[in-house]
């Protein structure tokens, strides 16, 4: 990640120690990832300890510590999901892309996590793909929407 | 435009707004809320600008994208105003048509509307969709007619009356005084009275003071905060506003779940557009009174939507809890005394402002006043965001507004409170829903979510569902629920897995009750709850799965088999194509038979066998019957019904 970006993160929340979260996200947002050399630059312009920043990387969901791959899946696990079959909805992305919640395939195509609502309940399985929401997902119809991905 | 600088501008712009609008005229209105979103309502949104843009109609046509509506299930929803004909599952290609017909020839499109499973009936207005006709709507109901976006529409439905009201004729004192006489308790879950915490907070030591909107919406089921900030920001901000100026506060956050985009986005124009206007920042309306509000981003934990955990994340650090007392109204933010309320709770401050704390409690029980808003998910007809008032039978709300259970299945039990919630039997149905009574039926009210759930429902796996939740999101902080919590959720899966002992109960009983007493806070006092509910209810189910290895709802799969019944079986292949295990012998004229070693349990054989056969049988708790001899599988032509 170009440290000028991380740079103009920082500029806009004031190099404010108690921003560290929003510039976190903020970074996770553009790089998808928290690379070391950002997390530096942090510590460095914030003047916070690196142990808070680990601290608050792997406290919060929203951060990766690991580069992550070109299209983000997000399997709701909700309790209304639950019941409407989320379970078989996960197991099939999990055989398509050959990859388990919290992990990268090899070609850096996919990454797979669970999350606990994505407030779709009416919608419910629910899948979100690089923030896109689809609904009413059936096994099958979760296997073509991810075919429909490079 | 310019800075609003007193009331009497205020009420120009707004007679200014009203007089270019036309009420008689028509206006097509999509939701474009994230649940119609994700059904695509953006490209019907697009087709409709398309279509009124390429027409070049005689009559002018108003366009307006609102907030939720809350019939998620059924969108795209399109409403064409004045007349309020309401199209469901509207796609582009119905947009051309809908223009012509509905709106130059005043037809209704009957294949649109929504058609009553029971009646048959159609329905054309959308207030008469039984769904919303036996709903109360008050906070929520301006979501359909505004553009979130939009200062123009808030102010054309009498938006910021209640803060001119409460910042020119009412003291900070009166404002408490009203919010008190109402009864207004907190939405968040914990129903504590919104004006007595109020008067704390002004009454508390130090300076500057803080209030907080906590939009940290984590139960999962619950989704009427994130429909209330995204449909109708502005009417959160004006109650914060209020709040600020009752507390003396001149500074605000509002706290929003990550995992809610367009709730940010929403409010971030809401927040600009309001300062642009002179409703938030310095000297508001010209009273002297000074408020801003900024807002922060949660990073996905749950536990931050516990009051102290949330502060230590807005402090920018991890989100654990700490023991109160002091209570935020003490010392909350950077040590200050700080007043934090839900969504809900902002949203309705506005409304007792300005119609008084007595047309508030006119609705409700004694203990709890006005209405709440639920989410009704799970195994239900009419799923979506209900607001009700207090005090309905949680009967009516399931079969009069939800449409009862879908499939022809029973009805089994309904989940309210989100992960530390509880689970409510149909015999307690005719419950009367407030603060008081689901407590005493041993769940509560959360934030609002109704899960519910039928037949196939298995207790025990919902009990290990939620404390498998609550595991992950225990901060860590305290051993009772970060070491407590993992056990129970081990035993409870040990027990849907077929390896449940007797004394589990008993321990499961001892952990609860430790996690109870000795938890830090609400996340781990409460986390037990799954577990006490539905043993409390459905203890039979617990015996079953433990001295009897067998779920009876037949969901637990490592206590059911499948089983093709030889003698209903009639070879159609269905089931040995759609097997995704290759678990299933058989060829045409030959009848199935699950090799019980490959198979998987995941149920598609049980779901494609045609019901005219109804061949393929769920077993738990007894063994499977041996499969039939390789040479007495043919089946001969004439039983074959040829």
């Amino acid at each position: 990640m170009n440290m000028n970006d991380v740079d103009q993160i920082i500029d806009r929340h004031h190099s404010e120690a108690s921003s560290l979260i929003q510039v976190l996200l903020e970074i996770q947002a553009e790089n998808h990832w928290l690379p070391k050399e950002a997390l530096e630059r942090v510590r460095e312009r914030l003047d916070v300890p690196m142990a808070r920043i680990q601290h608050i990387a792997t406290f919060y969901k929203a951060f990766s510590l690991v580069p992550k791959g070109r299209h983000e899946v997000h399997i709701c696990m909700g309790t209304a999901c639950h019941v409407r079959g989320a379970g078989r909805v996960l197991e099939k992305v999990q055989s398509v892309t050959g990859i388990k919640p919290g992990e990268t395939d090899l070609d850096m195509k996919y990454s797979l996590e669970t999350v606990n609502c994505l407030g779709c309940c009416a919608l419910g399985p629910v899948m979100e793909v690089d923030g896109k929401t689809h609904g009413k997902l059936s096994p099958a119809a979760t296997a073509d929407v991810l075919q429909g991905y490079e | 435009m310019t800075r609003i600088s007193s009331p009497d501008q205020l009420e120009e712009i707004r007679q200014a707004i009203l007089d270019q609008r036309d009420p008689n005229a028509p206006c097509v209105t999509v939701c474009a809320g994230t649940g119609c979103l994700a059904s695509g309502a953006s490209r019907v949104i697009a087709a409709f600008k398309e279509e009124i843009e390429r027409r070049k109609l005689k009559v002018e046509v108003g366009f307006r994208g609102t907030g939720c509506h809350g019939f998620c299930e059924k969108g795209p929803i399109v409403v064409i105003e004045p007349d309020e004909t309401c199209y469901l599952q509207v796609t582009p290609e119905d947009v051309p048509e809908i223009i012509s017909e509905t709106i130059e020839n005043k037809r209704v499109i009957d294949r649109l509307l929504y058609v009553d499973p029971n009646s048959g009936e159609k329905v054309v207005r959308e207030s008469d969709i039984p769904f919303y006709k036996n709903q109360k709507r008050i906070v929520f109901s301006s979501n359909r007619k505004i553009d979130p976006k939009s200062i123009e529409d808030y102010l054309a439905i009498g938006g910021y009356r209640a803060l001119t009201k409460a910042l020119f004729e009412m003291t900070p004192e009166q404002v408490i005084g009203e919010v008190k006489e109402a009864k207004l308790r907190g939405r968040g879950g914990a129903g504590f009275p919104a004006g007595v915490k109020w008067e704390s907070a002004r009454r508390a030591a130090g300076e500057p003071k803080y209030v907080v909107v906590n939009c940290d919406e984590g139960d999962p089921g619950a989704y009427m905060d994130r429909s209330l900030m995204e449909g109708n920001p502005f009417s959160v901000l004006e109650g914060l506003t209020i709040g600020a100026y009752a507390i003396g506060s001149h500074e605000g956050y509002v706290y929003v779940r990550q995992e809610y985009p367009l709730a940010v986005e929403n409010l971030g124009v809401a927040i600009t557009k309001a300062e642009e206007h002179g409703l938030l920042g310095r000297d508001i309306l010209g009273s002297g009174f000074d408020f801003t509000v900024k807002v922060h981003r949660g990073a996905g934990a749950f536990v931050c939507g516990e009051e102290t955990a949330l502060l230590m994340s807005l402090e920018g650090k991890a989100g654990q809890p700490r023991p109160r007392p002091p209570y935020p109204v003490e010392s909350g933010l950077w040590g200050k005394p700080t007043n934090i309320n839900n969504v809900e709770t902002w949203a309705n401050v506005p409304l007792i402002i300005s119609k008084g704390a007595d047309a508030f409690t006119s609705i409700g029980t004694e203990g709890s006043k006005g209405t709440k808003i639920f989410s009704l998910v799970g195994k239900i007809a009419n799923t979506g965001l209900v607001e009700v008032p207090m005090g309905i039978s949680l009967r009516d709300v399931i079969y009069k507004i939800g449409g009862g259970i879908p499939g022809g299945k029973r009805f089994k039990a309904v989940q309210t409170g989100g992960p530390s919630g509880g689970c409510i039997p149909e015999q307690r149905l005719d419950l009367a829903v407030d603060f008081d009574e689901l407590t005493k039926a041993g769940s509560m009210m959360g934030s609002g979510g109704m899960i519910v759930m039928d037949e196939e429902t298995c207790m025990v796996d919902v009990a290990r569902y939620f404390t498998r939740f609550l595991t992950d999101e225990s901060c860590g902080k305290c051993l009772p629920c970060r070491e407590g919590l993992r056990q129970m959720h081990r035993i409870l899966t040990d027990i849907t897995e077929g390896r449940g002992k007797e004394g589990d109960i008993a321990l499961l009983q001892e952990l609860a009750e430790t996690a109870q007493e000795a938890s830090l806070c609400a996340l781990g006092k409460t986390a037990p709850n799954p577990f006490l509910s539905t043993f409390r209810y459905f203890s039979d189910e617990y015996e079953a799965h433990i001295r009897e290895r067998r779920c009876p709802a037949f969901a637990c799969k490592g206590l059911i088999s499948f089983y093709i019944d030889p003698d209903a079986c009639r070879a159609c292949k269905i089931c040995l194509r759609e097997c995704p295990a290759g678990a299933i012998d058989g060829d045409k004229r030959k009848i199935h038979v699950v090799d019980q070693a490959k198979c998987t349990k995941c149920g598609v054989c049980f779901e494609v066998c045609p019901s005219r056969f109804n061949a393929v049988r769920r077993i738990s708790g007894e063994p499977v019957p041996p499969p039939i001899p390789e040479e007495q599988r043919m089946i001969s032509r004439k039983s074959a019904g040829q």
